[in-house]
């Protein structure tokens, strides 16, 4: 593997459910690139297929009946193409998963300690005393406190933090060259939360592993994610690198997401922005551009053109799937980031003689 | 856990004493023929009846019958003598609840082992030929009274009077210390009938709980972590599943030990329910408040061992 090459790369996923109402479009055709020892950042609101997709590079929307296309490439090899088994001696040991509630995931009935075991055994042939000896070390490297006799608790034992370090340390019992994190500080406190940040930062440093960090907290990526890709109704609508994302996004879904957040530097009477309506049913999207019904921005032809995801001029790495032609949405953008409400913004784009 | 178990053996203590009670009374209140007539046998003297009525203490007040009978029970756990026999009510218990143990132990371990298989089987391919198959033979299994299908299995099976003659048929029974083979094989037939309706509820206990389980979170840890389907199943769900089914097997089989009048009586087992039956048609009162006691004393002993039990199958719960 060269240098260049990505350690995964899917291509044109689509993921569908058939459902009794319909066939549910949960991940349409979406494009991305993880290099060794990078992070990559999914953002999405609840609903927009950022779950489905990861879960979907495991192989555990499998045995859930869904219809799997395109190519999801690890080292090289097709994981879509793989056979089950194939799959299950990836899964866990080169690319591992944290899921978003460590209470509901862990299992209630097993101690801790036998849940790390089994994880170190299922891919390692190592005696049971061994695999324990590396339970106790996968604590500590996670930081739980009194490693040697915690690894005999049940998670219900657990703080809600310390369940998800362990959750962690399990991913982590086969050192895999890529980690998953779906949501995962999103049951936690936040005090917590950045613990754990903090904490797969470090582990990232430390272990030299690629990460997928997948997150509806624009905070989160900011913390950790090198790239970005926003994700809306299955597809991705933008994606570049986390610092572009947060000083000159292109997409107006990105600018709902950044003005729904509250800054410490923005006026305390500055309103936060909602982005109006709620995420489309994945059975039946809207036409067009699927985000149009939502977009302050939209034209009516926008209702009928489905725009690509395509490279920005002059920008390398920074896609966007937008109608509005670039030298708009740059105009906008820099209205909004002034602090003007979206339709401040349009008529202040009226007044200068702009398009829409 | 110690203040737990004490609180709960004294309740069931209590329990046992209500239970009496309303034995007691039933029998004195509802009609049934007069055990001292009984007893005197074709010797229908008036004189030989108000002996025996005064042996059997029955010419007392009823409420001094009902204290002596009390006292003795739990005072010197005497269950006093049979009125027709005049054989000690405990020795009778006592002989034959080994053969009701072996019945309702060795059905037990069918029903569970052939409802988990047959419910997981189920639960891994919901709605499919095999699932619709069995599902719909268990509703038959409940449906079926275990009379009827003991009756049914006799006239199939049974070496005297069975179509196929391949088991020992009713009547067979012999103790496991004395021939274990023999104790085996008469055991066969019954055992099934025991199990049939219980596998039945069973196996539909265990699908709807292992379908449940599998939707868990924990359960996509498990595929996460790379297990292999088999054992993502038969350990992480079947452990997630089974905790409701064991305790649903405790209490049925505390009931059963008191309650297998018909299979005994069908396969002429002796054993407590049969002892039961036949002092009901003996109106042999001590045998009947003996054996409905020891009925009771399961159901009060499963119980506290169900919920002791849940302890350890639920890490989480915790009695205070």
């Amino acid at each position: 593997m060269s240098a260049s090459e990505p350690l995964l790369r899917v291509e044109d996923l689509r993921v569908e459910f058939h459902t009794g109402d319909g066939v549910v479009h949960a991940v349409d055709g979406i494009t991305y690139e993880v290099h060794a020892g990078q992070t990559l950042g999914i953002v999405g609101e609840s609903g927009s297929g950022k779950s489905v997709a990861s879960m979907t590079t495991l192989g555990l929307t499998r045995n859930q009946g869904a219809s799997i296309s395109g190519r999801i490439l690890f080292e090289g090899r097709d994981l879509v193409a793989c056979s089950d088994e194939e799959l299950r001696s990836v899964r866990g040991k080169d690319i591992a998963m944290v899921f978003q509630d460590p209470l509901s995931s862990l299992h209630p009935f097993f101690k801790v300690g036998a849940q790390l075991i089994e994880a170190v055994r299922t891919h390692q042939d190592v005696s049971k005393a061994k695999a324990r000896e590396r339970a106790v070390e996968l604590l500590n490297l996670v930081g739980i406190p009194d490693a040697s006799r915690r690894v005999d608790e049940f998670p219900h034992e657990f703080s809600g933090g310390m369940r998800q370090r362990a959750m962690i340390a399990m991913a982590l019992a086969n050192e895999p060259k890529l980690l998953i994190a779906d949501e995962p500080t999103t049951a936690l406190d936040v005090t917590v939360q950045a613990q754990v940040l903090a904490l797969l930062e470090r582990l990232q440093r430390e272990l030299g592993m690629a990460i997928v960090i997948i997150t509806h907290d624009l905070g989160v990526v900011a913390e950790l994610a090198d790239d970005v890709a926003v994700m809306y109704a299955g597809r991705i609508v933008e994606t570049t690198s986390a610092e572009v994302l947060f000083s000159k996004p292109e997409h107006p879904y990105t600018w709902g997401l950044l003005k729904s957040l509250p800054t410490l530097e923005g006026s305390r009477r500055e309103a936060l922005v909602p982005i109006q309506g709620a995420p489309p049913s994945l059975i039946n999207r809207p036409s067009g551009c699927h985000f149009h019904p939502r977009c302050p921005y939209s034209q009516p032809e926008h209702e009928r053109i489905d725009p690509k995801l395509e490279p920005i001029a002059g920008e390398p790495n920074h896609h966007v799937a937008c109608l509005l032609d670039s030298e708009t949405r740059k105009r906008l953008w820099a209205q909004l980031s002034a602090g003007d409400t979206p339709e401040q913004a349009q008529a202040a784009l009226g007044e200068a003689g702009g398009r829409p | 856990m110690a203040r737990y178990i004490i609180r709960r053996l004294l309740w069931g203590v209590a329990l046992l004493i209500i239970v009496s009670a309303v034995t007691f009374v039933m029998f004195r209140v509802f009609p049934t023929a007069d055990p001292a007539k009984l007893r005197a046998g074709r010797l229908q003297d008036p004189k030989v009846i108000a002996a025996i009525r005064n042996d059997l203490g029955l010419n007392k007040p009823i409420l001094t019958q009902f204290w002596i009978y009390m006292k003795g029970i739990f005072l010197h756990f005497d269950l006093g003598y049979s009125y027709y026999s005049t054989a000690p009510v405990k020795t009778l218990i006592f002989d034959r609840v080994w053969a009701t143990v072996s019945l309702v132990l060795g059905g037990a371990v069918v029903w569970l082992v052939s409802g988990l298989a047959v419910g997981i089987v189920s639960a891994r391919k919901p709605r499919s030929f095999l699932d619709r198959f069995s599902m719909g033979g268990a509703l038959v299994l409940v449906s079926a009274p275990e009379y009827w299908l003991g009756l049914l299995v006799l006239y199939a099976f049974a070496a005297d009077i069975g179509q196929v003659k391949i088991f020992p048929g009713a009547g067979s029974y012999v103790g496991l210390t004395s021939d274990p083979v023999k104790w085996f094989t008469s055991l066969i037939l019954p055992w099934l009938v025991v199990a049939a309706s219980n596998a039945a509820v069973y196996a539909r206990l265990m699908r709807g709980s292992l379908i449940e389980t599998m939707s868990e979170d924990y359960i996509r840890t498990a595929r996460a972590k790379g297990l292999t389907e088999r054992r993502v199943v038969l350990r992480h769900g079947v452990r997630g599943a089974i905790n409701p089914i064991l305790t649903i097997l405790g209490l049925d089989i505390g009931v059963l030990l008191g309650s297998a009048i018909l299979v005994e009586t069908v396969f002429d087992i002796p054993g407590i329910g049969r002892l039961n039956y036949d002092a009901i048609t003996h109106s042999d009162f001590p045998i009947v408040q003996g054996t409905v006691l020891i009925a009771a004393l399961f159901i009060v002993v499963a119980n506290i061992v169900v919920d002791i039990a849940y302890a350890y199958l639920d890490p989480r719960v915790r009695y205070s």
